[in-house]
């Protein structure tokens, strides 16, 4: 594989990124603003939790990695394959493991900008650094592998409107569903049932279990085990069924 | 091992019995030409008849489903790695990020090659203000074309394909494109184009195949083509409404003899003898029609086309191009 090709693929992912206003909007401005807002103005912890700070950012970690790997990603995907620079891509020595190197560079670029500014943002809030970082790391990426395959089998199977759509329609849903600015424990029982079942409520699961999880509750290895589930299927489908061309 | 012939006798294309279905439409039924090294080759045909799908075997986009095809003496399908440093391509539309800026697709494209073009040069070339802070989604469709141009010629390729390269141009883009499609013919690069403008086959290639239903109808050079057949027909212009039946009675021929081309175009079968050109005068006269251009015997390209698709669409289904040929015809050329 040629470096050079990947190298300014990527300064390309991330240059068309940070152009896209809205992109900015979904990846930086609404996890941040979830992070200051809740804090902020409300403030009453979850139950298990000291203070609201210690909920929050690891749910936000968990709706970072949405917004890029998901939001962000199948959006552009979605329109570059309507555009046809998938398909001219694909005449071009950059080869197409080429471009999803790229591409993956792209979200775990973005994914490290947000993760530093998150990290930033809830140290300024009263939230306590811990070694536990180590583990949300390793999480995050599997996370990311996860809500990337979703992105690309939404990108490469649907219309580019649908795509957006969807994509957006989801980080909503998933926002709620997902246990990151709102707790789990406060769904009734069958919408919680149904969220921990998804890739959403999985990651933020098991974000808060590797930071400052609830008092009294071990880490929750089933969410893990789903959450792992999630990332070799979505891949899966998305290899398995990406057409090139809309 | 055996060696590849296509080599050493300087065929830069081999295409030959390339078959390809898209379920049960049959895009290309049976094709098959050669074109050599150094070559601008156009494949000309109505919408559909396979001229793209053909195009884009060659490219690598897609397998065909029966027939041998070579291009620089590989098989697109399998050897692209080798392939794609040395093809440019030009897709028919698309295939620009719309938010880049003209030259950054032109950087982006050449990180990919070994010995690329210098893009701001390469920009001005094609007639692009290097400078531009313009992203490709406000270009016009005309600058839109001259950048995948440019894309296509990054890396110095010996075989460029064009998917209809002037559509949406201006005239005087479109004389650019032509002057830098003979630059590069010069130089030695082969050139596979499709068109459906057929003063642009005409005065771009060296030959011509004309493709209709997916099959071969006609090959050879322009001239060739137009001196096959030594014309019976008359061609001429006048405002539009022309009653070709009272026409064709006029002159004394079969009322399928005089047709509407459209736009003011009509066309007699039949000789351009001094008697007929005299009947046409008066009949025009009578009606205070004025008269445009008058083109005797000579037969354009266009007009061999129109007769080879014409005649290759009534063998496959008799009856249907009788009943109003020029309607017939004038539809099936049209985009």
């Amino acid at each position: 594989m040629n470096a050079r090709a990947i190298a300014a693929q990527t300064k390309t992912e991330l240059l068309l990124t940070l152009r896209r206003g809205e992109s900015l909007m979904v990846t930086f401005a609404i996890p941040l603003g979830v992070l200051v807002f809740f804090t902020k103005i409300d403030g009453t912890a979850p139950a298990g939790y000291r203070n609201a700070v210690d909920f929050l950012v690891p749910g936000v970690l968990a709706l970072a990695v949405m917004s890029s790997a998901l939001v962000s990603l199948a959006i552009a995907t979605g329109f570059e394959r309507r555009y046809g620079v998938l398909k001219r891509l694909g005449a071009t020595p950059l080869s197409r493991a080429g471009l999803l190197s790229a591409k993956t560079l792209m979200v775990v670029t973005l994914e490290t900008i947000q993760f530093a500014l998150i990290l930033a943002v809830g140290v300024a809030l009263g939230w306590h650094l811990s070694i536990g970082v180590l583990g949300a790391v390793g999480i995050m990426l599997i996370g990311t592998i996860a809500f990337a395959g979703f992105g690309m089998l939404l990108a490469g199977t649907l219309r580019a409107e649908a795509t957006l759509a969807l994509a957006n329609a989801l980080f909503l849903v998933l926002l709620f569903l997902g246990g990151m600015a709102y707790p789990l424990d406060k769904l009734p029982a069958f919408m919680r049932d149904l969220a921990q079942a998804l890739p959403a409520a999985a990651l933020s699961e098991c974000l808060h279990g590797a930071l400052t999880g609830p008092a009294g509750r071990g880490f929750p290895t089933g969410s893990l085990v789903m959450l792992c589930v999630w990332a070799i299927v979505l891949p899966a489908l998305a290899a398995k069924w990406f057409r090139w061309e809309e | 091992m055996i060696a590849e012939p296509n080599m050493a006798s300087g065929v830069a294309i081999s295409v030959t019995g390339l078959e390809k279905s898209y379920g049960a439409n049959r895009a290309v039924n049976g094709l098959s030409f050669d074109v050599a090294r150094g070559e601008v080759f156009a494949l000309l045909g109505p919408n559909g008849a396979g001229k793209t799908t053909t195009v884009e075997v060659l490219e690598g986009y897609r397998r065909a489903d029966a027939g041998h095809v070579r291009v620089l003496g590989l098989d697109p399908g399998v050897d692209g790695r080798a392939l794609r440093p040395r093809v440019g391509v030009m897709l028919q539309e698309g295939g620009l990020y719309p938010g880049l800026r003209p030259l950054e697709v032109l950087r982006l494209f050449a990180a990919f090659y070994d010995n690329p073009e210098a893009p701001e040069a390469l920009l001005e070339r094609v007639g692009l203000d290097a400078g531009t802070r313009t992203a490709v989604r406000r270009l016009s469709g005309g600058q839109r074309q001259r950048l995948s141009l440019a894309a296509a010629l990054i890396g110095r390729p010996e075989l460029l394909f064009l998917d209809e390269p002037t559509a949406g141009m201006d005239p005087q883009a479109r004389s650019t494109t032509w002057e830098l499609i003979r630059e590069l013919q010069s130089g030695g690069v082969t050139i596979v184009l499709t068109t459906h403008l057929l003063d642009e086959a005409e005065a771009l290639c060296d030959r011509v195949a004309i493709i209709t239903s997916g099959t071969l109808a006609a090959i050879g050079t322009p001239r060739e083509l137009t001196s096959q057949t030594i014309a019976k027909e008359v061609l001429f212009t006048a405002a539009p409404g022309v009653d070709t039946l009272e026409l064709a009675h006029a002159l004394g021929l079969s009322t399928d003899a005089v047709w509407n081309a459209g736009d003011g175009r009509y066309e007699i079968r039949s000789a351009g003898t001094p008697q007929l050109v005299a009947e046409l005068a008066r009949f025009l006269a009578d009606r205070n029609i004025e008269l445009g251009t008058l083109q005797a015997n000579a037969r354009s390209l266009e007009s061999v086309f129109l007769q080879i698709t014409a005649e290759a669409e009534s063998e496959r289904e008799p009856g249907a191009a009788r009943e109003s040929p020029g309607a017939s015809r004038r539809a099936r050329v049209q985009r």
